[in-house]
Protein backbone atom coordinates (compact mmCIF):
# COMPACT_ATOMS: atom_id res chain seq x y z
CA UNK A 1 0.00 0.00 0.00
CA UNK A 2 1.57 3.37 -0.57
CA UNK A 3 2.41 5.71 2.14
CA UNK A 4 -0.11 8.07 1.35
CA UNK A 5 -3.18 5.40 1.41
CA UNK A 6 -1.99 4.08 4.65
CA UNK A 7 -1.92 7.45 6.51
CA UNK A 8 -5.20 8.10 4.91
CA UNK A 9 -6.97 5.22 6.26
CA UNK A 10 -5.12 4.61 10.08
CA UNK A 11 -7.59 7.03 11.40
CA UNK A 12 -10.71 4.58 10.07
CA UNK A 13 -12.99 5.12 6.72
CA UNK A 14 -12.15 8.27 4.90
CA UNK A 15 -14.82 10.79 3.47
CA UNK A 16 -14.09 11.63 0.50
CA UNK A 17 -16.13 14.76 -1.96
CA UNK A 18 -19.47 14.73 -3.65
CA UNK A 19 -20.59 15.94 -7.05
CA UNK A 20 -19.29 18.67 -8.48
CA UNK A 21 -21.45 19.65 -12.04
CA UNK A 22 -24.60 19.76 -9.79
CA UNK A 23 -22.50 22.40 -7.95
CA UNK A 24 -21.52 24.61 -10.32
CA UNK A 25 -24.87 24.63 -11.85
CA UNK A 26 -26.04 26.32 -8.97
CA UNK A 27 -23.74 28.88 -8.89
CA UNK A 28 -25.07 29.72 -13.01
CA UNK A 29 -22.85 26.21 -15.45
CA UNK A 30 -25.72 26.57 -18.41
CA UNK A 31 -27.25 23.28 -19.25
CA UNK A 32 -25.12 21.06 -21.46
CA UNK A 33 -22.51 23.53 -20.46
CA UNK A 34 -18.81 21.74 -19.97
CA UNK A 35 -17.70 22.26 -16.66
CA UNK A 36 -13.84 21.55 -16.85
CA UNK A 37 -13.74 24.61 -19.33
CA UNK A 38 -15.12 26.89 -15.84
CA UNK A 39 -11.36 26.01 -14.51
CA UNK A 40 -10.10 28.78 -17.46
CA UNK A 41 -13.21 31.02 -17.05
CA UNK A 42 -14.92 30.85 -14.10
CA UNK A 43 -12.03 29.78 -11.25
CA UNK A 44 -14.00 31.69 -8.38
CA UNK A 45 -17.11 29.49 -9.05
CA UNK A 46 -15.14 25.88 -9.31
CA UNK A 47 -13.25 27.33 -6.04
CA UNK A 48 -15.95 27.97 -4.11
CA UNK A 49 -17.47 24.45 -4.57
CA UNK A 50 -13.67 22.78 -3.86
CA UNK A 51 -14.05 25.17 -0.45
CA UNK A 52 -17.35 24.07 0.28
CA UNK A 53 -16.41 20.42 0.58
CA UNK A 54 -13.53 21.09 2.29
CA UNK A 55 -15.25 22.87 4.48
CA UNK A 56 -18.35 20.22 4.87
CA UNK A 57 -15.30 17.48 6.56
CA UNK A 58 -14.05 16.05 3.10
CA UNK A 59 -10.33 14.22 3.98
CA UNK A 60 -9.89 13.83 -0.10
CA UNK A 61 -11.44 16.29 -2.45
CA UNK A 62 -10.98 15.76 -6.23
CA UNK A 63 -10.22 17.90 -8.84
CA UNK A 64 -12.73 20.06 -11.86
CA UNK A 65 -10.84 17.76 -14.60
CA UNK A 66 -13.31 14.66 -15.09
CA UNK A 67 -13.72 15.37 -18.96
CA UNK A 68 -10.81 16.83 -19.60
CA UNK A 69 -9.17 14.54 -21.69
CA UNK A 70 -7.88 15.30 -25.65
CA UNK A 71 -10.87 12.93 -27.08
CA UNK A 72 -13.78 14.86 -24.98
CA UNK A 73 -12.13 18.04 -24.96
CA UNK A 74 -12.18 17.83 -28.70
CA UNK A 75 -15.89 18.07 -29.25
CA UNK A 76 -15.95 21.06 -27.29
CA UNK A 77 -12.97 23.03 -29.15
CA UNK A 78 -10.64 22.73 -26.53
CA UNK A 79 -8.25 20.08 -27.28
CA UNK A 80 -5.63 22.95 -27.23
CA UNK A 81 -6.08 23.50 -23.77
CA UNK A 82 -5.85 19.90 -22.24
CA UNK A 83 -2.89 21.03 -20.02
CA UNK A 84 -4.25 24.17 -19.19
CA UNK A 85 -7.29 23.00 -17.87
CA UNK A 86 -6.15 20.25 -15.70
CA UNK A 87 -3.31 22.08 -14.26
CA UNK A 88 -5.56 25.23 -13.16
CA UNK A 89 -8.37 22.54 -11.91
CA UNK A 90 -5.56 21.05 -9.67
CA UNK A 91 -3.95 24.72 -8.56
CA UNK A 92 -8.00 25.53 -7.61
CA UNK A 93 -8.69 22.30 -5.76
CA UNK A 94 -4.95 22.22 -4.16
CA UNK A 95 -5.33 26.28 -2.62
CA UNK A 96 -8.80 25.20 -0.98
CA UNK A 97 -7.60 21.84 0.45
CA UNK A 98 -4.58 24.09 1.94
CA UNK A 99 -3.46 21.46 3.92
CA UNK A 100 -6.44 20.25 5.48
CA UNK A 101 -7.43 17.60 2.54
CA UNK A 102 -5.12 15.87 -0.24
CA UNK A 103 -6.69 16.26 -3.64
CA UNK A 104 -7.14 12.99 -5.80
CA UNK A 105 -7.50 14.19 -9.86
CA UNK A 106 -10.38 12.86 -11.36
CA UNK A 107 -9.86 11.16 -15.14
CA UNK A 108 -13.17 10.35 -16.26
CA UNK A 109 -13.77 8.27 -19.63
CA UNK A 110 -13.53 9.66 -23.37
CA UNK A 111 -17.09 9.25 -24.32
CA UNK A 112 -16.09 6.77 -27.60
CA UNK A 113 -16.23 3.40 -27.52
CA UNK A 114 -13.48 1.14 -28.27
CA UNK A 115 -15.49 -2.46 -29.70
CA UNK A 116 -17.47 0.02 -32.35
CA UNK A 117 -14.10 1.65 -33.38
CA UNK A 118 -15.21 4.88 -32.95
CA UNK A 119 -11.90 5.58 -31.11
CA UNK A 120 -8.83 3.45 -30.67
CA UNK A 121 -6.61 1.62 -28.16
CA UNK A 122 -3.39 4.33 -29.02
CA UNK A 123 -5.62 7.40 -28.94
CA UNK A 124 -7.19 6.67 -25.14
CA UNK A 125 -3.37 5.65 -23.85
CA UNK A 126 -2.11 9.15 -25.27
CA UNK A 127 -5.21 11.03 -24.57
CA UNK A 128 -5.05 9.49 -20.92
CA UNK A 129 -0.80 9.76 -20.93
CA UNK A 130 -1.41 13.55 -21.70
CA UNK A 131 -3.62 14.48 -18.69
CA UNK A 132 -2.27 11.72 -16.09
CA UNK A 133 1.13 14.35 -17.12
CA UNK A 134 -0.69 17.17 -16.76
CA UNK A 135 -2.11 16.90 -12.96
CA UNK A 136 0.84 14.98 -11.84
CA UNK A 137 3.20 18.18 -12.79
CA UNK A 138 0.21 20.61 -11.12
CA UNK A 139 0.68 18.43 -8.05
CA UNK A 140 -1.90 16.24 -7.14
CA UNK A 141 -1.67 13.30 -4.13
CA UNK A 142 -3.08 10.62 -6.13
CA UNK A 143 -5.07 10.25 -9.03
CA UNK A 144 -8.89 8.51 -9.33
CA UNK A 145 -10.15 7.11 -12.32
CA UNK A 146 -13.78 7.10 -12.26
CA UNK A 147 -17.17 6.27 -14.27
CA UNK A 148 -15.32 3.67 -16.59
CA UNK A 149 -17.67 1.29 -17.98
CA UNK A 150 -15.22 -0.85 -20.15
CA UNK A 151 -12.53 -2.31 -18.39
CA UNK A 152 -10.53 -1.96 -21.39
CA UNK A 153 -10.82 1.36 -21.01
CA UNK A 154 -10.50 1.87 -17.57
CA UNK A 155 -7.18 -0.44 -17.89
CA UNK A 156 -5.66 1.99 -20.49
CA UNK A 157 -6.22 5.00 -18.25
CA UNK A 158 -4.84 3.00 -15.01
CA UNK A 159 -1.38 2.23 -17.23
CA UNK A 160 -1.77 6.26 -17.92
CA UNK A 161 -1.85 7.05 -14.63
CA UNK A 162 0.27 4.29 -12.99
CA UNK A 163 3.69 5.67 -15.66
CA UNK A 164 3.26 8.97 -13.32
CA UNK A 165 4.19 7.07 -10.46
CA UNK A 166 1.23 8.47 -8.24
CA UNK A 167 -0.93 6.33 -5.77
CA UNK A 168 -4.17 5.51 -8.24
CA UNK A 169 -8.05 4.64 -7.57
CA UNK A 170 -9.64 3.05 -10.42
CA UNK A 171 -13.27 2.51 -10.02
CA UNK A 172 -16.43 1.77 -12.63
CA UNK A 173 -19.94 2.03 -13.10
CA UNK A 174 -22.16 -1.11 -12.00
CA UNK A 175 -25.37 -0.13 -13.45
CA UNK A 176 -26.57 -2.70 -16.05
CA UNK A 177 -27.82 -6.19 -15.80
CA UNK A 178 -31.30 -7.17 -13.78
CA UNK A 179 -29.92 -6.67 -10.32
CA UNK A 180 -27.48 -3.67 -11.28
CA UNK A 181 -24.38 -5.30 -10.52
CA UNK A 182 -22.81 -5.06 -14.13
CA UNK A 183 -20.60 -2.46 -15.77
CA UNK A 184 -22.54 -1.62 -19.03
CA UNK A 185 -20.43 -4.01 -21.01
CA UNK A 186 -21.00 -6.83 -18.56
CA UNK A 187 -18.33 -6.90 -16.02
CA UNK A 188 -19.06 -8.14 -12.41
CA UNK A 189 -17.43 -6.51 -9.40
CA UNK A 190 -15.50 -9.77 -9.11
CA UNK A 191 -13.96 -9.57 -12.52
CA UNK A 192 -13.23 -5.55 -11.78
CA UNK A 193 -11.93 -6.70 -8.99
CA UNK A 194 -9.37 -9.25 -9.96
CA UNK A 195 -8.41 -7.20 -13.39
CA UNK A 196 -7.94 -3.69 -11.92
CA UNK A 197 -5.71 -5.18 -9.11
CA UNK A 198 -3.61 -7.14 -11.14
CA UNK A 199 -3.03 -4.28 -13.33
CA UNK A 200 -1.91 -2.54 -10.55
CA UNK A 201 -4.61 0.02 -8.97
CA UNK A 202 -3.77 1.06 -5.75
CA UNK A 203 -7.72 1.20 -4.40
CA UNK A 204 -10.64 -0.40 -6.63
CA UNK A 205 -14.06 0.96 -6.39
CA UNK A 206 -17.56 1.99 -7.95
CA UNK A 207 -18.90 5.46 -8.37
CA UNK A 208 -21.85 6.80 -9.60
CA UNK A 209 -24.47 4.03 -9.98
CA UNK A 210 -28.10 3.66 -9.35
CA UNK A 211 -28.26 4.15 -5.70
CA UNK A 212 -26.14 3.99 -2.59
CA UNK A 213 -28.37 0.68 -1.87
CA UNK A 214 -27.30 -0.82 -4.48
CA UNK A 215 -23.67 -0.08 -4.26
CA UNK A 216 -23.81 -2.13 -1.01
CA UNK A 217 -23.47 -5.51 -2.07
CA UNK A 218 -21.61 -4.17 -4.80
CA UNK A 219 -18.94 -2.87 -2.52
CA UNK A 220 -19.02 -6.63 -0.30
CA UNK A 221 -17.87 -8.38 -3.49
CA UNK A 222 -15.37 -6.27 -4.59
CA UNK A 223 -13.92 -6.46 -1.24
CA UNK A 224 -13.97 -9.85 -1.36
CA UNK A 225 -11.84 -10.24 -4.91
CA UNK A 226 -9.08 -8.00 -3.53
CA UNK A 227 -6.95 -6.74 -0.93
CA UNK A 228 -7.11 -3.15 -1.96
CA UNK A 229 -9.00 -0.80 -0.12
CA UNK A 230 -12.19 0.20 -1.85
CA UNK A 231 -14.05 3.42 -3.09
CA UNK A 232 -17.66 3.74 -2.84
CA UNK A 233 -19.13 7.09 -4.23
CA UNK A 234 -22.67 6.56 -4.80
CA UNK A 235 -24.94 8.74 -6.92
CA UNK A 236 -28.13 9.86 -4.87
CA UNK A 237 -30.27 7.71 -6.41
CA UNK A 238 -32.24 8.54 -10.09
CA UNK A 239 -33.34 11.94 -10.46
CA UNK A 240 -37.04 12.22 -10.60
CA UNK A 241 -39.03 15.13 -12.09
CA UNK A 242 -41.19 17.13 -9.49
CA UNK A 243 -43.28 20.21 -10.59
CA UNK A 244 -41.34 20.44 -13.95
CA UNK A 245 -37.75 20.28 -12.22
CA UNK A 246 -35.44 17.63 -11.90
CA UNK A 247 -34.72 16.63 -8.45
CA UNK A 248 -32.69 14.03 -6.88
CA UNK A 249 -34.92 12.22 -4.18
CA UNK A 250 -32.17 10.49 -1.79
CA UNK A 251 -31.76 13.47 1.17
CA UNK A 252 -28.47 13.44 2.73
CA UNK A 253 -30.44 11.81 5.80
CA UNK A 254 -30.88 8.79 3.87
CA UNK A 255 -27.90 8.86 1.59
CA UNK A 256 -26.01 8.72 5.33
CA UNK A 257 -28.02 5.90 6.94
CA UNK A 258 -26.64 3.30 4.09
CA UNK A 259 -22.51 4.16 5.08
CA UNK A 260 -22.63 2.09 8.05
CA UNK A 261 -23.41 -0.29 5.81
CA UNK A 262 -21.21 0.46 3.09
CA UNK A 263 -18.43 0.43 6.01
CA UNK A 264 -19.47 -3.24 7.22
CA UNK A 265 -18.97 -4.05 3.81
CA UNK A 266 -15.83 -3.08 3.40
CA UNK A 267 -15.46 0.47 1.87
CA UNK A 268 -12.53 3.15 3.32
CA UNK A 269 -13.37 5.49 0.95
CA UNK A 270 -16.71 6.71 1.08
CA UNK A 271 -18.45 10.15 -0.50
CA UNK A 272 -21.18 10.89 -3.33
CA UNK A 273 -21.60 11.26 -7.23
CA UNK A 274 -23.94 12.89 -9.01
CA UNK A 275 -26.89 15.25 -7.43
CA UNK A 276 -24.99 14.72 -3.86
CA UNK A 277 -23.48 18.02 -2.22
CA UNK A 278 -21.81 19.27 0.45
CA UNK A 279 -24.52 18.70 2.72
CA UNK A 280 -24.53 14.74 1.81
CA UNK A 281 -21.17 14.66 3.04
CA UNK A 282 -21.87 16.67 6.39
CA UNK A 283 -24.26 13.92 6.78
CA UNK A 284 -22.00 11.39 5.93
CA UNK A 285 -19.08 12.57 8.33
CA UNK A 286 -21.75 12.98 11.56
CA UNK A 287 -23.04 9.19 10.68
CA UNK A 288 -19.10 8.17 11.08
CA UNK A 289 -19.07 9.47 14.09
CA UNK A 290 -16.16 12.22 12.42
CA UNK B 1 -36.73 -26.92 -48.99
CA UNK B 2 -33.28 -26.38 -47.38
CA UNK B 3 -33.46 -25.15 -43.61
CA UNK B 4 -31.82 -21.73 -42.96
CA UNK B 5 -31.28 -21.91 -39.11
CA UNK B 6 -27.17 -21.41 -40.10
CA UNK B 7 -28.08 -17.44 -40.30
CA UNK B 8 -30.26 -17.15 -36.89
CA UNK B 9 -27.38 -18.80 -35.52
CA UNK B 10 -24.82 -16.72 -37.00
CA UNK B 11 -26.74 -13.50 -36.38
CA UNK B 12 -27.04 -15.03 -32.66
CA UNK B 13 -23.64 -15.13 -32.23
CA UNK B 14 -22.77 -12.50 -33.95
CA UNK B 15 -20.66 -13.99 -36.78
CA UNK B 16 -21.02 -11.84 -39.81
CA UNK B 17 -18.97 -13.76 -41.97
CA UNK B 18 -21.06 -16.63 -41.83
CA UNK B 19 -24.72 -14.67 -41.76
CA UNK B 20 -23.49 -13.06 -44.96
CA UNK B 21 -22.11 -16.50 -46.56
CA UNK B 22 -25.66 -17.81 -45.56
CA UNK B 23 -27.77 -15.13 -46.98
CA UNK B 24 -26.10 -15.47 -50.08
CA UNK B 25 -26.28 -18.67 -50.60
CA UNK B 26 -30.10 -18.84 -49.81
CA UNK B 27 -30.75 -15.98 -52.47
CA UNK B 28 -28.39 -17.72 -54.73
CA UNK B 29 -30.58 -20.68 -53.90
CA UNK B 30 -34.14 -18.79 -55.08
CA UNK B 31 -35.23 -17.65 -51.28
CA UNK B 32 -37.17 -14.72 -50.93
CA UNK B 33 -35.53 -12.06 -48.83
CA UNK B 34 -38.20 -11.05 -46.58
CA UNK B 35 -38.15 -14.67 -45.66
CA UNK B 36 -34.83 -14.82 -44.60
CA UNK B 37 -35.52 -11.55 -42.69
CA UNK B 38 -39.21 -12.54 -40.99
CA UNK B 39 -38.21 -16.34 -40.32
CA UNK B 40 -34.37 -16.20 -38.88
CA UNK B 41 -32.96 -12.73 -38.44
CA UNK B 42 -35.59 -11.09 -36.73
CA UNK B 43 -36.21 -13.95 -34.19
CA UNK B 44 -32.52 -13.58 -33.95
CA UNK B 45 -32.60 -10.30 -32.96
CA UNK B 46 -35.23 -11.13 -30.36
CA UNK B 47 -33.57 -13.93 -28.83
CA UNK B 48 -30.47 -11.28 -28.34
CA UNK B 49 -32.98 -8.67 -26.49
CA UNK B 50 -33.90 -12.08 -24.49
CA UNK B 51 -30.82 -12.36 -23.31
CA UNK B 52 -30.07 -9.31 -23.17
CA UNK B 53 -32.70 -9.20 -20.41
CA UNK B 54 -31.98 -12.37 -19.06
CA UNK B 55 -28.37 -11.08 -18.20
CA UNK B 56 -26.98 -13.56 -20.86
CA UNK B 57 -26.07 -10.85 -22.94
CA UNK B 58 -24.23 -7.63 -22.76
CA UNK B 59 -23.53 -4.63 -24.50
CA UNK B 60 -20.59 -5.91 -26.31
CA UNK B 61 -22.66 -9.15 -27.86
CA UNK B 62 -25.52 -7.17 -28.66
CA UNK B 63 -23.35 -4.39 -31.08
CA UNK B 64 -21.65 -7.82 -32.43
CA UNK B 65 -25.18 -9.61 -33.47
CA UNK B 66 -26.24 -5.98 -34.70
CA UNK B 67 -23.39 -6.07 -36.83
CA UNK B 68 -23.91 -9.36 -38.24
CA UNK B 69 -27.37 -8.78 -38.82
CA UNK B 70 -26.78 -4.88 -40.81
CA UNK B 71 -23.98 -6.79 -42.89
CA UNK B 72 -26.84 -9.44 -43.94
CA UNK B 73 -29.54 -6.42 -44.62
CA UNK B 74 -26.75 -5.35 -46.59
CA UNK B 75 -27.40 -7.49 -49.42
CA UNK B 76 -30.86 -7.74 -48.40
CA UNK B 77 -31.73 -4.24 -49.07
CA UNK B 78 -30.95 -3.43 -52.14
CA UNK B 79 -33.04 -6.40 -53.32
CA UNK B 80 -35.85 -4.73 -51.34
CA UNK B 81 -35.63 -1.34 -52.74
CA UNK B 82 -35.25 -2.99 -56.67
CA UNK B 83 -38.72 -4.45 -55.94
CA UNK B 84 -40.26 -1.44 -54.12
CA UNK B 85 -40.31 -2.60 -50.86
CA UNK B 86 -39.88 -0.10 -47.98
CA UNK B 87 -37.88 -0.60 -44.74
CA UNK B 88 -40.08 -0.75 -41.57
CA UNK B 89 -39.68 2.53 -41.25
CA UNK B 90 -37.66 6.00 -40.75
CA UNK B 91 -36.01 6.53 -37.83
CA UNK B 92 -34.39 10.03 -36.85
CA UNK B 93 -32.35 9.56 -34.05
CA UNK B 94 -30.32 12.14 -32.15
CA UNK B 95 -28.17 13.23 -28.80
CA UNK B 96 -30.27 16.34 -27.74
CA UNK B 97 -29.05 19.63 -27.39
CA UNK B 98 -26.23 20.58 -25.12
CA UNK B 99 -25.92 16.59 -24.71
CA UNK B 100 -22.31 15.50 -26.75
CA UNK B 101 -22.60 11.66 -25.21
CA UNK B 102 -23.09 9.28 -28.15
CA UNK B 103 -22.63 5.86 -26.97
CA UNK B 104 -25.98 4.71 -25.72
CA UNK B 105 -27.94 6.72 -29.35
CA UNK B 106 -25.00 4.97 -31.37
CA UNK B 107 -26.08 1.98 -29.47
CA UNK B 108 -30.28 2.02 -30.17
CA UNK B 109 -29.44 3.32 -33.70
CA UNK B 110 -27.49 -0.17 -34.36
CA UNK B 111 -30.02 -2.35 -33.34
CA UNK B 112 -33.07 -0.19 -34.89
CA UNK B 113 -30.99 -0.89 -38.31
CA UNK B 114 -30.34 -4.31 -36.86
CA UNK B 115 -34.34 -4.12 -37.07
CA UNK B 116 -34.84 -2.84 -40.41
CA UNK B 117 -35.75 0.41 -39.67
CA UNK B 118 -34.12 2.66 -41.64
CA UNK B 119 -31.87 5.65 -39.15
CA UNK B 120 -30.89 8.80 -39.93
CA UNK B 121 -28.32 9.43 -37.18
CA UNK B 122 -28.43 13.22 -36.60
CA UNK B 123 -25.20 13.11 -34.33
CA UNK B 124 -24.96 14.29 -30.78
CA UNK B 125 -25.74 17.76 -29.60
CA UNK B 126 -29.10 17.94 -32.04
CA UNK B 127 -31.30 21.00 -32.46
CA UNK B 128 -34.75 21.03 -31.85
CA UNK B 129 -34.84 22.50 -35.47
CA UNK B 130 -33.07 19.37 -36.83
CA UNK B 131 -35.21 17.07 -35.57
CA UNK B 132 -38.46 19.23 -36.99
CA UNK B 133 -36.08 19.31 -40.42
CA UNK B 134 -35.96 15.63 -40.30
CA UNK B 135 -40.09 15.02 -40.18
CA UNK B 136 -40.76 17.33 -42.79
CA UNK B 137 -37.73 17.11 -45.51
CA UNK B 138 -37.02 13.06 -45.07
CA UNK B 139 -40.17 11.93 -43.55
CA UNK B 140 -39.14 10.48 -40.56
CA UNK B 141 -41.75 8.63 -39.00
CA UNK B 142 -40.25 8.55 -35.62
CA UNK B 143 -38.21 10.69 -33.82
CA UNK B 144 -35.67 9.23 -31.16
CA UNK B 145 -33.90 11.40 -28.17
CA UNK B 146 -31.15 10.56 -26.36
CA UNK B 147 -29.63 12.58 -23.71
CA UNK B 148 -27.30 11.19 -20.63
CA UNK B 149 -27.42 14.17 -18.35
CA UNK B 150 -29.80 15.82 -16.13
CA UNK B 151 -29.21 19.09 -17.44
CA UNK B 152 -29.85 18.71 -20.86
CA UNK B 153 -33.06 16.24 -20.58
CA UNK B 154 -35.62 19.51 -20.31
CA UNK B 155 -34.00 19.47 -23.96
CA UNK B 156 -36.61 16.72 -25.10
CA UNK B 157 -39.50 18.66 -23.60
CA UNK B 158 -38.07 21.83 -25.90
CA UNK B 159 -37.95 19.38 -29.23
CA UNK B 160 -41.55 18.34 -28.38
CA UNK B 161 -42.65 21.37 -28.35
CA UNK B 162 -40.89 22.43 -31.43
CA UNK B 163 -42.59 19.59 -33.00
CA UNK B 164 -45.74 21.06 -32.17
CA UNK B 165 -45.35 24.72 -33.60
CA UNK B 166 -44.01 23.24 -36.34
CA UNK B 167 -47.63 21.48 -37.14
CA UNK B 168 -45.89 17.67 -37.52
CA UNK B 169 -46.15 16.28 -33.94
CA UNK B 170 -49.51 14.55 -35.28
CA UNK B 171 -46.97 12.72 -37.72
CA UNK B 172 -44.76 11.34 -35.74
CA UNK B 173 -44.02 8.91 -32.25
CA UNK B 174 -41.56 10.54 -30.12
CA UNK B 175 -39.54 7.39 -28.47
CA UNK B 176 -36.90 8.83 -25.73
CA UNK B 177 -34.37 7.21 -23.23
CA UNK B 178 -31.26 7.70 -21.96
CA UNK B 179 -29.89 6.81 -18.17
CA UNK B 180 -31.50 9.32 -16.51
CA UNK B 181 -35.12 8.75 -18.25
CA UNK B 182 -37.86 7.30 -16.56
CA UNK B 183 -41.33 6.34 -17.90
CA UNK B 184 -42.41 9.35 -15.50
CA UNK B 185 -40.54 12.06 -17.38
CA UNK B 186 -41.74 10.62 -20.65
CA UNK B 187 -45.21 10.62 -20.07
CA UNK B 188 -44.51 14.79 -18.19
CA UNK B 189 -43.28 15.80 -21.20
CA UNK B 190 -45.95 13.92 -23.64
CA UNK B 191 -43.35 11.35 -25.62
CA UNK B 192 -45.17 8.11 -26.78
CA UNK B 193 -43.01 5.93 -25.04
CA UNK B 194 -39.76 5.47 -23.01
CA UNK B 195 -37.52 2.68 -23.01
CA UNK B 196 -34.22 1.57 -20.66
CA UNK B 197 -32.16 -0.14 -23.18
CA UNK B 198 -31.55 -0.95 -27.14
CA UNK B 199 -33.18 -4.21 -27.28
CA UNK B 200 -36.33 -3.32 -25.57
CA UNK B 201 -36.43 0.54 -27.92
CA UNK B 202 -36.33 -1.65 -30.82
CA UNK B 203 -39.19 -3.58 -29.81
CA UNK B 204 -41.01 -0.05 -28.34
CA UNK B 205 -40.41 1.55 -32.18
CA UNK B 206 -41.88 -1.80 -33.91
CA UNK B 207 -44.97 -0.65 -31.73
CA UNK B 208 -45.00 2.59 -32.40
CA UNK B 209 -44.59 2.81 -36.23
CA UNK B 210 -47.62 5.07 -37.61
CA UNK B 211 -50.33 4.15 -39.51
CA UNK B 212 -49.10 4.71 -43.51
CA UNK B 213 -50.78 8.09 -44.81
Amino acid sequence: MSDLIARLLAAGPVVTDGAWGTELQARGLATGEFPDGWNLTHADCVAEVAQAYVAAGSRVILTNTFGANRVRLAGHALADQVVEINRRGVQISRRAAADRACVFASLGPSGKMLMTGETTEDELAAAFAEQARAVADGGVDAIVIETMSDLAEAKLALAAAKATGLPVVACMVFDAGKDKDRTMMGATPEQVARELTDAGADVIGANCGVGIERYVPVCRRLKAATDRPVWIKANAGLPAMVNGRIVYQTTPEVFASHVPELVKAGASFIGGCCGTSPAFIRAVKQRLGQ
Amino acid sequence: MQDWKPLYDAVLSGDAKAARATTEQAIAAGVDPLTLVHDFMVPAMDEVGRRFECNEYFVPELLISARAMKSCLEIIRPLLTARGDQPVARVAIGTVKGDLHDIGKNLVAAMLEGGGFEVIDLGVNVAPEQFVTAVREKNAQIVAMSALLTTTMPSMKTTIDALKQAGVRGKVKVLIGGAPITQQYADEIGADGYSDNAPAAVALARKNIPAQA
